[in-house]
């Protein structure tokens, strides 16, 4: 039952994406151009609130609504793995103007050929569980 | 209630996926959507293929539902939350892509030449799609992780290396749009 409660978050994230614009290709473009402080906004609204968020979370051990406390584990240091990963992703998200959240949100709106594009990032996930232990990181 | 059926701005957009951040990290979770992609993987048998896909995907259940609510949501969005779906742009934005042949610009949510369902029936389109979904879905695994899991989750938790992800995505996207898109397009 308590994965319901995930279902709508779920629900709650997809119309923010729709609504807010984050999933259109166009605003992705209009970013990478500079030309509109909308999803800088966005970003750095969410990020704002986020940082500050987490420190209270983490500094007052805040419970979760479980009874246990909220754990924020820190990510693995290294610096070849975050920076090629990121800049490979980055050349996708600029092509498919979309990250892995929207890729779902357009989907349910109806967009067909996002299909291509999910299918094809789980392609590449399967292909770098495969060359992982081959790459830099 | 009007401005619901609007385009929502930024300031409403950005707290709410704050909103979404605390909600997941609430209920003992955390904000991570590309991790689905390694569970679907999963689910399709890659546990063959390499160990990395050897995991009990019913931990990342969750986040399944999540992406499914993603789905849902896109949906309910589409459908029951919008009179007007075009995405207003600068009219400069406006312009390059006329140049680009992107008639579809300021008339769209998405564009049509990409997202349109006759895109389906163009091989290149549909190589692009391809490129782009595969480089994202490649891109996020070796980085870890995506826009939810570095630039809101990892940055918000003060992560030097998800500042080093979000770098790359911003070299990567800006590579892509300013020199590769107008080749690919």
């Amino acid at each position: 039952m308590r994965q319901i409660i995930f279902l709508f978050i779920g629900i709650l994230f997809g119309i923010v994406m729709f609504k807010s614009e984050a999933a259109s290709w166009f605003r992705i473009y209009e970013m990478f151009q500079f030309n509109s402080f909308h999803m800088y906004g966005i970003i750095g609204s969410a990020l704002a609130i986020g940082v500050v968020m987490t420190q209270l979370i983490k500094r007052y051990k805040i419970k979760s609504a479980f009874g246990e406390t909220i754990v924020i584990p820190d990510k693995a240091k290294s610096f070849y793995r975050y920076s090629l990963g990121g800049t490979i992703f980055g050349l996708g998200w600029g092509l498919s103007g979309a990250c892995p959240g929207p890729i779902f949100t357009l989907l349910g709106a109806g967009f067909l050929p996002i299909i291509v594009v999910l299918v094809f990032a789980v392609i590449g996930t399967w292909v770098y569980g495969m060359l992982m232990n081959k790459l830099p990181h | 209630m009007e401005w619901i059926f609007k385009p929502w701005p930024w300031y409403v957009g950005g707290p709410m996926i704050a909103l979404i951040l605390f909600l997941l990290l609430f209920f003992g979770k955390s904000f991570g959507m590309s991790s689905n992609l390694r569970t679907l993987c999963t689910l399709c048998g890659a546990g063959r293929n390499s160990d990395f896909f050897k995991f009990d995907w019913k931990t990342q259940q969750w986040n399944l539902f999540v992406a499914v609510g993603a789905i849902i949501g896109g949906w309910i969005a589409m459908h029951f939350l919008s009179t007007e779906t075009a995405v207003l742009l600068n009219e400069d934005t406006v312009a390059q892509l006329h140049q680009l042949n992107i008639k579809s610009a300021g008339k769209a949510y998405l564009p049509e030449e990409l997202f349109g369902l006759d895109s389906l029936l163009k091989p290149k389109i549909v190589a692009s799609l391809a490129l782009g979904g595969f480089l994202v879905g490649f891109g996020a695994r070796y980085a870890g992780g995506c826009t939810s899991g570095h630039a809101i989750s990892g940055l918000s938790n003060l992560q030097l290396v998800s500042l080093y992800a979000v770098i790359g995505f911003f070299i990567g996207g800006l590579v892509m749009n300013h020199f590769l898109l107008p080749i690919i397009l």
